[in-house]
């Protein structure tokens, strides 16, 4: 870093040249208002947190925490007992994820390794763009080609009335997931040193032998780091699972099933719930629940990335 | 033997590569050409300038553009200072630190949290605390909070990029500080923060989420007069006309028609951020 090198200069500086008073007050100020600018990220992400669990705090009181998280039946509108349990919307979130990450991680890593190590400077000159443009083309428009195009296939295939289900849902999340883990692999195995490569091409292995043997295997972590936060991203994706998997509120049992995630349920529920309700308050909770899974993930993404050993 | 054997697999393998970036290549004109190709016919001078009529079965999408429009550039007006000053904060006046751990803790976390608990957060904090309404400045604001992450890092990795020497010369002729990062840093790397900055604001254009409960509105008969009126949205015009209009079927020319503006205008912001870097880096390298 830079920064360091640069304050130690100007300290050098400041005490050399005596600045007049005034001039070291307005230094001083517009430190501090840089100071607080960057202060104001970590208040926004404590806020978020700290907002989310005083909304959840009304929905707490009247439902029990062991209902909340192990409850499978979610069902707040109900005449007789409404039931508050986010077990099936965890359960779907989960299973279009995963779903998701069984198609993007080997298309993106083969992308990533391919971009990386064999393609001409001219080919990867092109091919980082247009990866760009696949993260630029907004989840509502996305949404809208699982309704109108991957539907109806998957209809067509597994003999379906229609195609809103888990399966077109992991297909979408798979496809908005690619740029963050192509990209983010690409860092990695870029960061490889090229004695390792040297190394491994004047032992006679070929270059194939390389890349599946020795680069892939030191850019582990960050391979690992990437899909995480691909994971992360298609945890929170809202739209795209709101408008193709269907929204069927119950406990999915296969991918053909039509699934409501945690993230679809909130921007359903919200719009129609009565205002200071329990179900509006439990609505906060599951964001909360949302929140801390991401955050969780992210983290763990951040704490293997950091981890990896420095070559 | 081993070694036609090795050459043999080398192709499979760098085929099986190619492939993958090839699929990747694929999804992307799979999607543009079904949008354009269905999108076209929709499209008219009519259909940007006019207002939906008929229960939003005809006439065009301009209160749409035009919130959308106006909503971006409040995004603009309150996420490029903040994204600009935490990054010249962090690049330029901060130390390595656990203070400044943490804020780079914090800056990737907030990007990756979920659009929607940003619609949450805004809902909570905008519309009720602070009695601003449902309304396109609420809206505009939670934008902000989100695309935040994305300014900062691409604002300090144009700080980045002015050499060290910049500074040390307008130090060592006894400017200070900030007149050193004022006159001699920013002008330099303006044009590289300006790239990251169209990229966050072309996500905050077609995001949904974070609009869906802090202003956006289902059908306006008026536009925005005030940054306390609520307004329409490309993005989410899309999602009703695809999901929640009475009749999807009679409408769905007119999706694929607010598909094709979304995408397009999306699009050449994109383009215009990347042709921006590429001449950027270009001169970088004379």
């Amino acid at each position: 870093m830079g920064s360091g090198n640069c304050n130690d200069s100007e300290n050098k500086l400041s005490t050399r040249n005596k600045l007049s008073l005034s001039k070291k007050v307005k230094e001083a100020s517009i430190h501090g208002c840089f100071l607080f600018n960057g202060l104001l990220v970590i208040l926004i992400l404590i806020g978020i947190f700290a907002l989310l669990v005083w909304a959840s705090i009304p929905a707490f009181k009247e439902i029990s925490i062991k209902e909340f998280l192990f409850s499978f039946n979610w069902n707040p509108t109900s005449y007789v007992k409404p039931s508050y349990g986010i077990l099936s919307m965890l359960v779907s979130t989960l299973m279009v994820t995963i779903g998701a990450m069984i198609f993007a991680v080997p298309i993106s890593i083969g992308t990533a390794a391919f971009i990386s190590d064999i393609a001409s400077s001219r080919v990867r000159e092109i091919a980082k763009p247009v990866v760009e443009i696949l993260a630029s083309i907004p989840s509502v428009v996305i949404g809208f080609i699982g309704i109108t195009l991957v539907g109806p296939y998957i209809a067509k295939i597994f003999n379906l009335p229609d195609g809103l289900n888990a399966i077109n849902g992991s297909i979408l999340l798979g496809v908005m997931a690619l740029p963050t883990i192509i990209s983010l692999t690409e860092d990695a195995l870029k960061g490889v040193p090229k004695s390792y490569t040297e190394a491994s091409l004047a032992l006679g292995a070929t270059k194939w032998q390389t890349i599946i043997r020795v680069r892939i295997p030191a850019a582990a972590s960050g391979i690992i780091a990437a899909v995480m936060l691909g994971m992360g991203r298609a945890i929170g994706e809202t739209m795209t699972v709101l408008m193709a998997t269907g929204c069927a509120n119950a406990m999915p049992t296969s991918f053909t099933d039509s699934v409501r995630t945690m993230t679809s349920a909130i921007a359903i529920e919200l719009g129609e719930v009565a205002y200071g309700s329990t179900h509006y308050y439990a609505l906060f909770a599951v964001g909360l629940a949302l929140f801390l899974i991401t955050f969780a993930v992210n983290l763990t993404a951040d704490i293997i990335f950091n981890r990896r050993p420095k070559l | 033997m081993t070694n036609r054997r090795n050459n043999i697999t080398e192709k499979i393998g760098f085929g099986i590569l190619t492939l993958c970036l090839i699929v990747v290549v694929l999804i992307i004109v799979v999607i543009f050409t079904n949008i354009i190709i269905n999108g076209h016919s929709a499209i008219s001078w009519d259909f940007i300038t006019k207002a939906p009529t008929d229960g939003m079965t005809k006439g065009g999408i301009m209160p749409a553009i035009i919130g959308t429009f106006f909503v971006t550039v409040i995004t603009a007006i309150f996420s490029i200072p903040l994204g600009m000053g935490c990054a010249i904060y962090l690049n330029e006046y901060a130390t390595q630190n656990m203070f400044t751990r943490l804020i780079r803790i914090s800056i990737r976390n907030l990007a990756g949290v979920p659009s929607i608990v940003y619609g949450l957060f805004g809902v909570m904090l905008f519309v009720e605390f602070m009695h601003l309404g449902t309304c396109i400045l609420a809206s505009g604001l939670t934008l902000s909070l989100m695309t935040l992450p994305m300014m900062i890092t691409a604002s300090e990795e144009a700080l980045k990029n002015i050499p060290m020497s910049f500074r040390e010369g307008s130090l060592a002729l006894g400017a200070t500080k900030w007149q050193a990062i004022r006159t001699n840093v920013l002008p330099y790397a303006i044009p590289g923060m300006l790239t990251g900055t169209i990229l966050g604001l072309s996500r905050a254009a077609g995001e949904t989420a974070p609009i869906l409960f802090t202003g956006v509105a289902f059908y306006l008969p008026y536009l925005p007069k005030g940054l306390f009126d609520q307004f329409m949205a490309l993005p989410y015009h899309l999602y009703i006309m695809a999901t929640q209009h009475h009749d999807i079927t009679l409408v769905r020319p007119l999706a694929y028609g607010t598909a094709m503006v979304l995408i397009v205008l999306v699009f050449m912001m994109n383009l215009g951020a990347i042709i921006l870097r590429y001449r950027l880096r270009k001169n970088r390298k004379e």
